[in-house]
């Protein structure tokens, strides 16, 4: 069953087309990512999906029933935003009841309620504070707490780590990540943060001017990004992108030649794009996966170091093009002279240089 | 420009703000000797001790006065808040012409209170004013004449008081209603909030520490007015609406009593000090607080 299932939604202002044909079906239990970069549409859908806005046209289904024309508080949603917007005057205990009270909900089973959820978060000392008494990570706990308490069909999550400092936010991503796997919530989610995505979600929609450009599992949006815009969006550093020929099956960058995948069987000859992670161009004595496989062997004059402890960034030359690769930070490269390079060829991608799409 | 020679800033601001200062300690200084002395039409030297206070405080003049600026301070606190902040919250529902009307409802505030007391003045003359408007349209029995009733005539002064500020109070609550977070409102629609329980639970806790200011400017305001009631209804009938400044002037400029007005002048001074001291001291507070936190 469905949860959430939205159809050919477009969102426009005045001329402006925001949203431009938005399909999506979210499963029951879903940990969906909505993730782009910003002016992508992202926000503008959650707030129609929540009911805040409007949708130009289209159809937003949460649990079998068309919501379109049906007020925020009816939805059966509840919504985390990212400026916690909690309710200054209130306690942490009223932020939380705010909306059974709205409901008429009688007091012993608000009471309760907030004694469950308050018990789930850890912040029962803090129920008779003000949200001004309170640290950044607190107000994000009671901001949850209050979507919480809901137990409602639909979570909505707008970027609500995006205001934390950098360790702060590592612990909520784990927590809320927990959450998820403990209460079996459906969760649409929005961020900016790439990383946020692919460790929290079950289901990923990377989203760039008004469309998705693919609706997938974290692995297959790694690994087999639909176009060069999810390719270079998901991973830090980006994925390398290139021009490059397919020539007898093989793919030719400059004077480095890799097996093609069978697919490119159809592009012989022809212009290409070859997209590689940084990871799967290492030091030579790296060997790739369970299979312990050694890598393609290349030369090429190393550029820039960036040591970042855990490994070492390394801007090279494949084949004359410039690419990132890591390699271990206890290989001593020199700037301006030649290395040895081991390329993992198994997961290249070739996308079509017209139309930007993946081909193999 | 580039010719001039260019003036030291501490010229600029210290001069003015010295003398402007010395003004003010000086005047009130002297006011206050003043208060303690026997002078009658010109000052004089002398110690009288507390005499004019109490001869002051006896008279039925500034009994009266004090009850007036009891009814139209509160009157005109309590309406002028309401008024300004139903329009800043009619305003704020994003209605269409919301640039006119907020100019229209702030545009009395550049008017100088004897043009609105003349103006209100003669709209509430009921020889040629909104009675006589009505009277001429045929319902003759209509009658509207606060101005000259005694004890109507000091509403008269609050509701042009009114009409005059509450523009004012309406664009500080109307600043303030669009600096909540945009979030807020949505949370607060999410979970259900109808139009009520939104501005008294979640807006407008949030509006008061500018409800505060404005309690503060009007309260201010209303203490020390005088050209409203001069223009409007020169105190009268009689002495009905007489306020605490026109006693003050009565007595130095009509009588000859300086002793007598200036010891009226610092009974008002101290009514101001009880409303701005308590207020500078909870700013403090609040600074204090904010440091704190």
């Amino acid at each position: 069953m469905s949860a959430l299932v939205i159809r050919d939604l477009h969102k426009r202002f005045g001329s402006v087309g925001v949203l431009k044909g938005i399909n999506l079906d979210i499963d029951d239990g879903d940990f969906t990512v909505l993730v782009g970069p910003s002016g992508c549409g992202k926000s503008t859908l959650l707030n129609i999906i929540a009911g805040l806005e409007t949708a130009s046209s289209g159809e937003i289904v949460i649990d079998g029933k068309v919501v379109n024309t049906i007020a925020p508080k009816d939805r059966d949603i509840a919504m985390v935003f990212q400026t916690y917007a909690l309710y200054p005057s209130m306690t942490v205990r009223q932020n939380i009841t705010f909306g059974m009270e709205c409901r008429n909900v009688p007091k012993p089973q608000r009471e309760e309620a907030v004694a469950r959820v308050a018990r789930l978060l850890q912040i029962e000392p803090l129920l008779g504070r003000k949200p001004a008494q309170l640290s950044g990570g607190q107000r994000q706990r009671v901001a949850m707490g209050r979507a919480l308490v809901r137990d409602p069909k639909l979570f909505l999550f707008d970027e609500p780590l995006s205001n934390l400092d950098a360790k702060l936010r590592v612990e909520m991503r784990m927590e809320i990540k927990q959450l998820h796997a403990r209460i079996g919530a459906t969760i649409v989610y929005v961020t900016h943060d790439q990383i946020e995505a692919m460790t929290m979600a079950t289901r990923i929609a990377v989203m760039h001017q008004g469309e998705v450009q693919q609706f997938a599992d974290p692995e297959t949006i790694y690994n087999r990004p639909a176009n060069v815009f999810v390719a270079r969006f998901m991973g830090a550093p980006p994925m390398n992108t290139v021009p490059a020929r397919i020539a007898s099956g093989q793919v030719v960058v400059g004077d480095v030649r890799l097996p093609a995948p069978p697919a490119a069987a159809g592009w012989e000859g022809r212009e290409v794009i070859l997209g590689i992670r940084p990871e799967c161009i290492a030091e030579p004595t790296r060997q790739f996966g369970e299979a312990g496989t050694p890598g393609i062997r290349i030369m090429a004059p190393v550029e820039l170091t960036e040591p970042t402890g855990a490994e070492t960034i390394v801007v090279l030359r494949m084949g004359g093009e410039k690419v990132l690769g890591r390699v271990a930070p206890d290989i001593r490269l020199t700037v301006g002279a030649t290395a040895a390079f081991a390329i993992d060829a198994r997961k290249i991608c070739l996308f079509d240089p017209q139309t930007e799409r993946l081909i193999a | 420009m580039a010719g001039l020679r260019r003036v030291p800033e501490f010229l600029v601001i210290w001069v003015p703000l010295l003398i402007a200062s010395g003004q003010i300690v000086v005047f009130t200084a002297w006011t206050t000797w003043l208060s303690f002395t026997p002078s009658t039409l010109m000052p004089t030297d002398g110690f009288v001790g507390l005499r004019n206070y109490t001869s002051v405080l006896a008279t039925r003049n500034w009994k009266i006065a004090f009850d007036n600026l009891l009814i139209f301070g509160s009157g005109f606190v309590v309406l002028t808040m309401l008024t300004g902040l139903v329009l800043a919250v009619l305003i704020d529902q994003r209605i269409r012409g919301e640039n006119v009307l907020r100019s229209i409802f702030l545009y009395p505030l550049a008017v100088s209170f004897v043009v609105t007391g003349t103006v209100w003045s003669w709209l509430l003359n009921p020889g040629m004013g909104i009675q006589k408007l009505v009277n001429d349209l045929g319902w003759s029995g209509f009658r509207f004449d606060w101005l000259v009733d005694r004890d109507m005539a000091i509403w008269t002064i609050v509701v042009a008081g009114i009409w005059q500020s509450s523009g004012f109070a309406m664009a500080l609550f109307l600043a303030g209603l669009r600096s909540v977070e945009a979030d807020l409102i949505k949370a607060a629609q999410i979970d259900g909030a109808g139009p009520w329980r939104l501005y008294t639970r979640v807006i407008l806790p949030t509006l008061w520490p500018i409800m505060i200011a404005v309690l503060v400017i009007l309260l201010q305001t209303a203490i020390r007015t005088f050209d409203l009631v001069r223009a409007l209804t020169g105190g009268g009938p009689g002495i009905a609406t007489q306020l605490p400044s026109l006693v003050v002037y009565d007595f130095m400029f009509q009588r000859g009593q300086l002793g007598r007005g200036a010891a009226a002048a610092v009974l008002l001074l101290l009514t101001l000090l009880a409303v701005l001291l308590p207020y500078a001291i909870w700013k403090r507070v609040q600074a204090r607080r904010a440091a704190n936190a």
